[in-house]
């Protein structure tokens, strides 16, 4: 699979959000805030959004590296480095 | 293989599953009182009893003073330890402010937090002051928090500032009653948002010196909002006097024991979160554990192997992601100091009881009761075996029975074991909610004779057990939380393009019931995928994610009856293709 660019996934990433949560819109969440500050996703919704990444992305996220998916740009950021195939550091 | 069929019925206990003494066996079931119970706590000095002397004051007068009370964990880390003594002082300087601001008792005190030490200072400093508190969920929408306050009569609310300028800048302006809210979080300085008080400022005036209101038993303490089937949500009014159920449970449902570290999963904006996150342990004296994050599996398995967690309270939704999570990620750690789990919210499953015998090598203990119950009625105490998929048995002091009610609005009591009737309890126990505030013809249609009618429909095995069966009504019980559909459908009604809404909750393998919409459209507007993702994020910014449907269909037209009512029913029935049942009433076109 061909690597995607960090613009590309920040897309996937929020075509992945709007079945879940359609107010969250690019234009509404800013990216270097925690996601869940800024709208309201519980704990069904943020398993759903984890899941449809990985559907749409064919990228395997451990429930182990759910403490990276914080904000936008780290989300992004993490998928990156997956798509390398490195595991990132255990977050702090 | 099906490996459910190789388990047995029963989970058996023997002496050697029990790490310390159960509180509760036989000879104290057989010994029960509640004036021996009632003893056990100290009432004020001078008479009266209020929950913020029981939970606080007599252990930071006593030699628990120095025990960690709350231990604190800070979603991006940290860690904060606050002594008895310290949560004394704290909700002191509170419950001076609230007094320095006019408010006495019976003022109804509002809270919309996340898990911060702030929260717990303004819940305890509230009670201390004879005020009602009334905690709200901070995954509640505009709309839901609005009708709420309006309900309470709130005078005060305590909030966040990101809270506040999210879900309360819009709507303040329309409750009538509201003098003062006050944002947590924005230091010492006050002025933060024009027209609120600063939570730091405020407390920095007051003093750490404060006489408890001389409350007695019957005085209102706590105000929970639940949900019915129609109408605005009810809030449920509770006492004093509750302390004591309070103490029965934590003893004998929870087992707590003097060196206990507890931890009760639940947000205190829902009851659960209220009763055993912050009364329950504190009464006990023990050390309670916050976690300020939301549910992520690697990190409770953390909090319970290295804050050596030794009775853990949870929910269903919460154990049926953990199983999603898999076993190995619990075997990854060990538990040495775990000896109890319990678990509320909605039945917990035969697979996820044993799953705790896998995961932790002790089973799951499921326990049942409601908003208006105010504390544990029916559960899996330690010394019980459990036969997993059944909420247990009633607790000492409370009686409960299955009932069939009859035509003419009568009730009769059902003798004969496994026959399915409503859940009905004896009346009089001291965690018994009060009221509905403001609607008497409600709270008094709960009761018939002695009995209070649970609105659970449940049956009881021969051996005393009782089995959750499903809700006589068509409220939605969704990761624990009711929701009341009419809520639901009155705010995808104020969109434009919706003519008719109905709600219902649509079976989900993890949180038990999702919320699903059915709406129909009025002329002018087509049903499409960009038109349903409208309407979600619509509901959503409203309700909030707590609420919101998770899932929208377009109709033609719902159905309802000659009378005009839409038959929830018979949407749920046709979405899980059963039959349609009686369907007489139901009007020609739909």
């Amino acid at each position: 699979m061909t690597e995607m660019d960090a613009d590309s996934l920040r897309q996937a990433l929020f075509a992945a959000l709007r079945p879940i949560a359609p107010e969250a819109t690019p234009e509404e969440v800013r990216g270097d805030l925690p996601l869940r500050d800024q709208i309201d996703l519980d704990s069904m919704d943020f398993l759903h959004f984890v899941l449809a990444l990985h559907e749409r992305l064919g990228i395997d996220i451990p429930e182990s590296d759910y403490p990276h998916l914080t904000t936008i740009e780290a989300i992004v950021a993490y998928l990156q480095q997956r798509q390398r195939g490195t595991v990132p550091p255990p977050a702090a | 293989m099906n490996v459910a069929a190789v388990r047995p019925a029963v989970i058996a206990k023997t002496p050697a599953d029990q790490r310390v003494v159960p509180n509760l066996r036989d000879a104290e079931r057989r010994s029960f009182s509640w004036p021996a119970m009632r003893a056990e706590l100290d009432g004020l000095p001078g008479g009266g009893i209020n929950i913020a002397w029981e939970t606080v004051e007599r252990h930071a007068r006593g030699a628990r003073r120095e025990r960690v009370a709350l231990r604190w964990l800070g979603r991006t880390g940290g860690r904060r330890d606050i002594t008895y003594a310290e949560l004394s002082r704290a909700s002191n300087r509170f419950a001076n402010a609230l007094r320095g601001l006019g408010i006495g008792k019976g003022d109804r005190v509002f809270v919309l937090s996340e898990r911060v030490p702030e929260l717990y200072f303004t819940a305890l400093g509230t009670l201390k002051n004879g005020s009602v508190l009334s905690p709200l969920f901070s995954a509640f929408g505009p709309e839901p928090i609005r009708t709420r306050l309006t309900l309470g009569d709130a005078k005060v609310l305590v909030t966040t500032e990101g809270l506040y300028r999210k879900k309360v800048a819009s709507i303040a302006a329309g409750v009538p009653t509201l003098q003062h809210v006050v944002l947590i979080g924005t230091g010492q300085g006050t002025g933060a948002i024009e027209g609120t008080l600063g939570f730091d400022a405020l407390l920095a005036g007051a003093g750490e010196e404060f006489e408890i209101e001389r409350t007695v038993e019957e005085d209102p303490a706590l105000l929970h909002f639940t949900s019915g089937t129609t109408g605005t949500p009810k809030g449920a009014l509770h006492v004093h006097g509750a302390a004591l159920m309070h103490y029965m449970t934590g003893k004998y449902a929870l087992d707590l024991h003097a060196e206990d570290v507890f931890w009760c999963t639940a947000d205190p904006g829902w009851v659960t979160g209220t009763s055993y996150g912050i009364i329950a342990p504190l009464l006990h004296g023990v050390t309670s554990i916050i976690d300020e994050a939301d549910f992520d599996a690697q990190r409770w398995y953390e909090i319970l192997a290295t804050q050596a967690v030794s009775v853990w309270y949870t929910a269903p939704t919460a154990i049926r992601m953990l199983m999603k999570a898999g076993v190995e990620l619990a075997r990854a750690r060990r538990y040495p100091a775990l000896r109890f789990i319990a678990s509320v919210g909605e039945p917990l499953n035969p697979e996820a009881v044993w799953w705790g015998q896998e995961a932790f090598g002790m089973p799951i203990h499921d326990n049942w009761w409601q908003t208006e119950t105010g504390g544990i009625m029916i559960a899996n105490t330690p010394d019980m075996d459990i036969k997993p998929g059944s909420m247990g048995r009633p607790l000492p002091g409370v009686q409960a029975c299955i009932v069939h009610r009859d035509a003419a609005g009568g009730i009769a009591v059902v003798d004969e074991s496994n026959v399915e009737g409503e859940l009905a309890l004896k009346a009089g126990w001291p965690s018994m909610f009060r009221g509905y505030l403001h609607q008497e013809e409600r709270y008094r249609k709960c009761f018939l004779g002695d009995l209070y009618l649970t609105g659970d429909l449940a049956k009881r095995d021969r051996d005393g057990y009782y089995w959750f069966v499903g809700r006589a009504d068509d409220v939605i019980k969704s990761a624990g939380h009711l929701i009341g559909p009419f809520e639901v459908e009155s705010a995808l009604m104020e969109h434009p393009a919706v003519a008719e809404a109905g709600v219902i909750g649509k079976p989900d393998p993890v949180s038990g019931e999702t919320v699903k919409a059915f709406v129909s459209l009025h002329a002018g507007h087509e049903p499409s995928e960009e038109l349903k993702l409208t309407l979600l994020g619509f509901a959503r910014k409203r309700l909030g994610a707590a609420v919101a449907p998770k899932e929208i269909d377009f109709l033609a037209t719902l159905p309802r009856t000659r009378s005009g009512k839409i038959m929830r029913r018979l949407l749920k029935a046709r979405e899980l293709g059963l039959p349609e049942g009686d369907t007489s009433t139901l009007e020609a076109s739909a």
